[in-house]
């Protein structure tokens, strides 16, 4: 049976968009919809409360410290993951596809076990502070400060930053480059008006993706910051598991929602062909 | 053919749980490490009922769950304060003691608790205090008071709980309070009171089940525990030492109760029979080390066991101990003060 375009009997493309299209419906809009139903009531009835609840300080100081780590987070691994995945996609590397591999193998196992085990090497009984101790420089504060959740998010999502770029770096035409060569441009007048440029749309996805998490996440802040830091993960978790507040927990996270929804705005204005990156 | 498959997957739907169903089971929703594997097993061996077992950290996090869809669990071990909250919220089922004989062994002290009069919706399952668990390798001082969990001495040495009550109630007895005081004042007192302990760099960390083996490990020297990870903590770490303060703390019943609905009862209930046999209690006892609640378990325990005040702690103790009690809509205000000392900076 062939697929036909038209709108005849048979099978037809929008068939194919289905399973997912009721899988959307059912796991995506829906919620959503509960969401903004508790976000916009208390006890079943109208109201703007929870969002005014929100504008209390702590609450405040919580998002804008999440949004900071988050920004540092995203910061730090595009300075470490750009180089690297210029490093992965340059042509002359020999065996490129098995470093690739390489980079994306600490990802099999699960991010809980490897916050673990970071955990058993930064504590000051842990392997790290042995070390130190016996060469003689004596124990430091590694694990729960802001510092170590900080390389917990950057460790966990260094490779989010990585991937979309070295994608679009492999796929760009090497000609280009050899043509700028060829009219005069230096190395670094190559890499400044021709790959960088061509990367941008990796570099667009990369921000998103390692950003997004960063700014969300709830588990690895507990476990590397020993529960002294609270992000605004931790506070939507807290809203639904301890106080079982499920309006204000939802109107928080129709915040987070639409803070995502900006940014993802403004880095997709950012991104001048209107390209998508690799991974989105 | 259509419709033959989409036939065959509505039959299989409807086959996974009624298969399920046929089997004997009972769904058990208890602290981490609350309980021997091996009692777990050996109530399958001699039951044939499949325990499907699963852990929560601090009792809000259950509470909420429970609130959820309390026909997902048969058998639930809430704290007492918890335990008044479920009832008021007529939450529990009343237990049938005809099922449950074992319940006789209990200590009479627990047969009529106050969280729970009538004693029809709960059984004791384990009892303790909560208190200071400190290094003697770290610390030198006698330690005698919630106070020395603000000298700042020992910077970066404490760790506190992760968990809302006992935190809050710490501070509360350090400033002359009842671990059950409500008024906006006292709270306010409580949230600078812990803020200041953070920002002077005290608190290594607030965190629940991790304290202990970071305890026996010396990552540091005082931390705020209940009685029995202080005891299983202290089996391990000679160096170790437990004290209830003199201020006065909270001593607490978990117990085991049956949510209204839920789906395997008699089973639940051959649950907690089986909990309260001495043998088993015993097995319990020997794993967790709480203090057993089973008087024909305290039969079978050495002189040295029962003369260790920090599983059974003195009357004296207990004396200056209280029970939480249900604080109901103001946990909203407590959890304000919580949020305030958990985000502060």
């Amino acid at each position: 049976m062939s697929v036909r375009r038209g709108n005849g009997p048979g099978l037809r493309r929008s068939m194919f968009a289905a399973p997912y299209g009721l899988w959307m419906l059912i796991f995506t809009m829906a919620p959503i919809f509960i969401i903004v139903f508790y976000a916009f009531t208390i006890g079943g009835k109208p109201t703007l409360e929870n969002f005014k609840l929100f504008l209390e300080p702590e609450f405040v100081g919580i998002l804008t410290f999440s949004l900071w780590l988050a920004f540092l987070c995203t910061v730090i691994c595009l300075v470490f993951g750009y180089p690297t995945a210029l490093f992965l996609a340059s042509r002359d590397l020999k065996r490129s596809a098995m470093m690739a591999v390489l980079f994306v193998i600490p990802m099999w196992m699960n991010f809980l076990l490897r916050t673990y085990a970071w955990m058993s090497l930064l504590e000051d009984t842990g392997l790290i502070n042995r070390f130190l101790t016996f060469i003689g420089v004596g124990r430091k504060k590694l694990m729960y400060t802001e510092n170590a959740v900080l390389f917990g998010l950057v460790y966990n999502f260094l490779p989010f930053m990585i991937f979309p770029i070295y994608s679009v770096l492999k796929r760009s035409d090497l000609h280009l480059e050899e043509a700028a060569q060829d009219l005069g441009a230096n190395g670094w007048q190559v890499f400044l008006k021709v790959t960088l440029p061509l990367s941008l749309p990796g570099v667009v996805s990369g921000v998103s993706m390692v950003f997004m998490p960063a700014v969300t996440t709830f588990v690895i802040p507990r476990l590397l910051g020993g529960g002294s830091f609270m992000m605004f993960g931790d506070l939507i978790e807290n809203q639904f598991l301890t106080t079982g507040d499920w309006n204000f927990g939802s109107a928080l996270s129709l915040i987070m929602m639409a803070l995502i929804l900006i940014s993802l705005g403004f880095l997709n204005n950012a991104n001048p062909e209107g390209e998508e990156g690799a991974l989105w | 053919m259509k419709k033959n498959i989409a036939f065959m997957l509505i039959a299989l739907l409807l086959c996974a749980p009624a298969a399920s169903y046929a089997a004997q089971e009972v769904n058990v929703y208890n602290w981490e490490d609350y309980i021997a594997d091996d009692v777990l097993a050996l109530f399958e061996q001699e039951t044939g009922i499949r325990v499907n077992y699963m852990r929560f950290t601090t009792n809000e996090d259950m509470l909420v769950q429970v609130r959820a869809d309390p026909t997902n669990y048969d058998v639930i071990f809430p704290s007492d304060y918890i335990i008044e909250r479920l009832i008021s919220e007529d939450l529990l089922d009343t237990l049938d003691y005809e099922n449950i004989p074992n319940a006789a062994n209990l200590m009479d002290w627990l047969k009529a608790p106050s969280y729970d009069p009538a004693g029809e919706h709960s059984v004791p399952y384990m009892w303790g205090t909560v208190g200071i668990l400190y290094n003697t390798s770290m610390v030198s001082e006698p330690v005698d008071s919630w106070a020395v969990l603000w000298d700042t001495a020992y910077e970066n040495n404490v760790f506190m709980m992760d968990s809302i009550r006992d935190t809050i109630g710490v501070a509360m007895k350090l400033l002359g309070y009842s671990i059950n005081e409500r008024s906006q004042e006292a709270l306010d007192l409580v949230k600078d009171k812990l803020i200041e302990q953070k920002r002077a760099g005290i608190v290594k960390a607030y965190q629940v089940d991790e304290t202990k083996d970071k305890m026996i490990a010396g990552e540091a020297a005082l931390a705020v525990m209940w009685s029995g990870d202080a005891a299983y903590a202290m089996s391990y770490n000679e160096d170790l030492a437990y004290v209830v303060p003199k201020e006065g703390s909270n001593v607490w019943v978990d117990g085991m109760c049956i949510p209204k609905g839920a789906r395997n009862k008699e089973n639940a209930e051959r649950f907690i029979d089986f909990l309260c046999r001495p043998d088993i209690a015993l097995i319990n006892f020997e794993e967790i080390w709480y203090s057993t609640p089973n008087a024909g378990t305290v039969a079978m325990l050495d002189e040295e066991t029962l003369a260790d005040e920090t599983i059974f702690p003195t009357d004296e103790t207990i004396a200056r101990c209280e029970f939480f009690k249900d604080i109901a809509a103001d946990i909203q205000r407590y959890n304000r003060v919580w949020l305030a000392v958990k985000s502060a900076r």
